[in-house]
């Protein structure tokens, strides 16, 4: 048993089945976006607005945020403890990264319920 | 035929070199990179490697051959050169420290291995005679203990590389999934316990370097997927 206080689950598994979970999560709003994009050819704003501003896709759209800074605190987490030998530099580069990831997340969510 | 081989004595350098050797192969005939070695050895009587059993049984003469690790031993040179018979450049196996020339310290390897507790551990009473299988489950361990420990799957594993110390490594998982699958062993719960962590197993990016070096053949990666299976089940 290898102790890290670091990771996000506290656990190899639980951060495994996060990593697992969010990339189907981004996959299906991905294939979702897409197929909106490809099933209205001549879309205007309005439609784009209007798309955004129902709950549901808001709803969903968050989803997908939170699964995008889930499942990227557990790859910059793997980059660091690969990569960053120094304590030091390792533990300045995740919380870079963890501040980042929380910006971008509250900027989202903002973003989203401004729509 | 060119034969390459890396070269640090740490008394005596200051830092590796690769030092080339021009070797006739007598009768030119396909060789095993051993033989080869022996006539290096011939020539130059400093250099230093590990070798035992010679068919690939001990695990000894694990290397880097062309890029590619593998038992000296069991390697021909046609295959190492991919038919071509022209240059055999030979290095330690990777991401161990050198103790001299081929030879790697495998501290951290074993390290591993101890750490997966590689023996049946029951704690039930001791029948008369022995702990009996079904041939079925018997089965389950084909695949798994054949392996010889010579390291040349954990050394291409950049996910060793990087964390030795904390990533059991694919030949230690095997190892692990070997004990994990035998009816006779009661410390599955224990075993996997030890495993959850996110760096024993879950440093596995399945990139499986280590299918694809094993002499002996087997598939590490297949036996890490089945752990991940067995924590999954426990703990979802």
């Amino acid at each position: 048993m290898v102790a890290s206080v670091t990771n996000l689950g506290r656990s190899g598994l639980y951060d495994w089945v996060i990593q697992r979970l969010s990339a189907v999560i981004l996959a299906l709003y991905t294939l979702f976006l897409l197929g909106f994009v490809i099933a209205s050819p001549d879309m205007q704003y309005s439609q784009w607005q209007g798309l955004f501003a129902q709950t549901w896709m808001k709803v969903f759209s968050l989803v997908a945020l939170i699964a995008i800074c889930a499942h990227a605190w557990v790859g910059m987490w793997t980059i660091s403890t690969d990569y960053l030998k120094k304590a030091a530099v390792r533990f300045g580069f995740q919380l870079v990264s963890a501040g980042f990831l929380f910006v971008y997340l509250v900027w989202g969510i903002d973003i989203l319920w401004s729509v | 035929m060119l034969v390459s081989i890396y070269r640090y004595n740490p008394e005596t350098d200051e830092a590796p070199y690769m030092k080339d050797y021009d070797i006739t192969i007598p009768g030119n005939k396909d060789v095993m990179v051993l033989d080869v070695l022996a006539l290096v050895k011939e020539q130059d009587p400093t250099l230093a490697f590990r070798r035992s059993c010679r068919e690939g049984v001990c695990g000894s003469d694990g290397m880097s051959i062309n890029g590619k690790n593998g038992l000296a031993c069991i390697t021909p040179i046609s295959e190492a050169t991919k038919g071509k018979m022209d240059k055999l450049v030979l290095r330690p196996l990777p991401g161990l420290p050198v103790i001299r020339d081929l030879v790697i310290d495998m501290s951290l390897f074993y390290k591993q291995y101890e750490k997966i507790k590689p023996y049946l551990v029951n704690d039930t009473p001791a029948p008369a005679i022995e702990r009996l299988q079904t041939p079925e489950d018997r089965a389950k361990l084909d695949g798994l203990y054949e392996c010889i420990l010579c390291a040349c799957c954990s050394t291409a594993c950049p996910s060793f590389w990087w964390n030795p110390d904390k990533f059991v490594g694919p030949s230690g998982l095997l190892q692990a999934y070997r004990f994990l699958a035998d009816s006779r062993d009661t410390q599955t719960q224990e075993r996997l316990a030890e495993l959850s962590d996110p760096f024993s197993v879950f440093r596995c990016r399945g990139i499986m370097n280590c299918v694809n070096v094993c002499p002996k053949g087997l598939n590490p990666t297949r036996a890490i997927g089945h752990i991940r299976n067995m924590l999954l089940n426990q703990q979802v």
